[in-house]
């Protein structure tokens, strides 16, 4: 009898280092909650902190400007009030936007929604069915990453000889460009999820349209965005460049080589300023919808 | 659903895992596995599982080899941290075997509610399983193997990872589980007086390379199983004893 309760203790040393174990891993899902956005920037101090350095910039640049007093560098309130004149001058009616604003950034707006559109689907499609298939994946490789090293606006002289000068040729080129971080990214999610997990999807006998929606594109979802936030900020390079080419008659990069070829560099600088706050918020934007989708408490592989 | 293993072996590669398993779990049984670590007890739940082919010999349910995972079957996997779908509620975790049975929505949500009841878990539908406690995780994933009444459970060291006040309250659960659904179990462990406690016969593995079945006991306890009561019956030492010497003799240990 002694030796029986001798013998029920080795299970029970063995099972002592497991309660750590399940903690850890029932832990790693609240760690990586706040996971690629939340709580990091939202400290108020931290808002003053940088509301301040903004401000000192700013200040900067208007007293150096001031005291230079050059035409090609005309201090920021100047280029804030013809952006002002140029854009956001208009009616009540119109939130205050003037028709230049619909002229000069609507186009814009419109074919880098398009082309940031068709690689968002496209990618996420793609890469999909090439992270789920080992051999897809390896044979794939190569080519994506290759495909990713091309700087993109090296693509538009090819572009412009295929389709002609042109929304359909500028959308392209956007497309084409953005296309390769969410294909990689989300080919890189899908391939990396757990394996224990796709064997539930299997006990549980999900189908493949329920294990794409219930198992791959959550468990992908915070690759598939750090993929978006980098065709994002491609699309908007994109945007701009396929518009300073000839041929082309509206758009913000239009209103810039417009302006430019008038030496009218206070507008210059104004459609820089416009594109930068443009960039700010549509990065903005991007993280909300991330927020709303991952906020809830996840693990990222 | 009766569960038949016959002349069973998994290898992969050279490495021989198992080996000349045969083993017959009549319908309603509650069979449990024990062995040391690493003895192959995990590849043999995911060969019956359908999750992997035999390499040799065959898995048989009800007569029909198993090539696939098997209709009715469920099964609770030790980590429930990963098993679980952190991105789902509770509810929709526990719902989501209901969609192939092609149930309306609201019906879904109903039978998981009534499941996570049953369970222990009634209220915790809207929360997210990465908000509960490691006990009710595993509740919430023993819910979902549940809800679509499998009459093959298959548990892979299901409270391996638990503390013993909530094991001991889990494997009551089990028990009042298989005896109002009556389904087929089969239950891995490495704890020796789980084993006893649960099952209605113990199997014991030996040490791999190669495992094959070192012990093969019924458990006859008297009376209703309760946590106290049971464990201190001569019968349960005694059975316990007899499956801690198969497990250390598997092991290689002087027996004494």
């Amino acid at each position: 009898m002694s030796e029986g309760q001798k013998d029920s203790r080795a299970p029970d040393d063995a099972r002592t280092p497991t309660p750590a174990r399940s903690a850890l891993s029932s832990h790693r899902p609240d760690r990586s909650a706040p996971s690629a956005t939340s709580a990091r920037d939202a400290h108020p101090s931290h808002l003053l902190l940088r509301l301040l350095v903004l401000l000192l910039a700013l200040a900067a640049w208007q007293l150096a400007a001031d005291a230079h007093g050059s035409v090609y560098f005309p201090p920021p309130s100047r280029i804030a009030h013809r952006a002002y004149e140029l854009w956001f001058s208009g009616p009540v009616r119109h939130l205050f936007l003037t028709s230049a604003a619909f002229e000069d950034v609507l186009p814009s707006l419109g074919r880098m929604a398009a082309g940031f559109g068709i690689a968002a689907l496209g990618g996420i499609a793609a890469g999909v069915v090439v992270g789920r298939s080992r051999w897809a994946y390896a044979v794939c490789n190569p080519v994506l990453q290759f495909a990713r090293a091309v700087p993109p606006p090296a693509l538009v002289p090819v572009l412009v000889v295929v389709l002609d000068f042109g929304t359909p040729m500028q959308i392209t080129s956007i497309a084409f460009s953005a296309v390769w971080p969410v294909l990689i990214n989300t080919a890189e999610g899908v391939r990396n999820t757990d394996p224990l997990r796709i064997d539930v999807a299997a006990v549980l006998r999900l189908g493949p349209l329920e294990r794409l929606r219930f198992l791959l594109l959550p468990s992908a979802l915070p690759r598939i965005f750090a993929g978006l936030r980098l065709s994002l900020s491609l699309s908007l390079i994109l945007m701009v460049f396929s518009e300073l080419l000839p041929g082309t008659a509206d758009g913000i990069g239009f209103t810039l080589t417009d302006a430019q070829s008038r030496s009218d560099l206070l507008t210059v600088w104004a459609a820089l300023l416009l594109l930068g706050v443009l960039g700010h918020l549509l990065n903005t934007a991007l993280l909300a919808v991330e927020r709303r989708l991952i906020g809830r408490g996840r693990t990222t592989p | 659903m009766t569960l038949r293993l016959d002349a069973l072996g998994q290898r992969y590669g050279d490495h021989l895992v198992l080996h000349g398993i045969d083993l017959t779990v009549p319908d309603g049984q509650l069979l449990c596995v024990v062995g040391p670590s690493g003895c192959g007890k995990s590849t043999l739940l995911r060969t019956v599982a359908g999750l992997q082919p035999a390499s040799e010999g065959t898995v048989t349910v009800d007569g029909t080899p198993v090539t696939g995972v098997p209709d009715q079957l469920a099964v609770v996997f030790q980590d429930y941290g990963r098993s679980l779908f952190p991105w789902l509620t509770v509810r929709d975790n526990v719902a989501l075997p209901l969609r192939r049975r092609g149930l309306a929505r609201a019906e879904r949500r109903a039978e998981a509610e009534r499941i996570l009841e049953r369970v222990g878990l009634d209220g915790a539908g809207c929360r997210h399983p990465w908000q509960l406690s490691g006990g009710m995780q595993q509740r919430v994933a023993i819910a979902r193997a549940l809800v679509c009444r499998p009459s093959l459970l298959l548990m892979d060291e299901p409270f391996g990872s638990l503390d013993a006040q909530t094991r001991e309250d889990l494997e009551d659960l089990l028990l009042e589980v298989h005896r109002t659904d009556g389904a087929t179990i089969v239950f891995v462990t490495h704890d020796i007086d789980e084993s006893v406690y649960v099952g209605d016969r113990v199997v014991v593995l030996s040490p791999g390379p190669g495992s094959r079945v070192v012990l093969d006991l019924p458990v006859q306890l008297p009376g209703k199983r309760d946590q106290i009561g049971t464990r201190g019956l001569p019968e349960f030492v005694e059975l316990r004893a007899e499956v801690g010497r198969a497990v250390r003799g598997a092991q290689g240990y002087p027996t004494g």
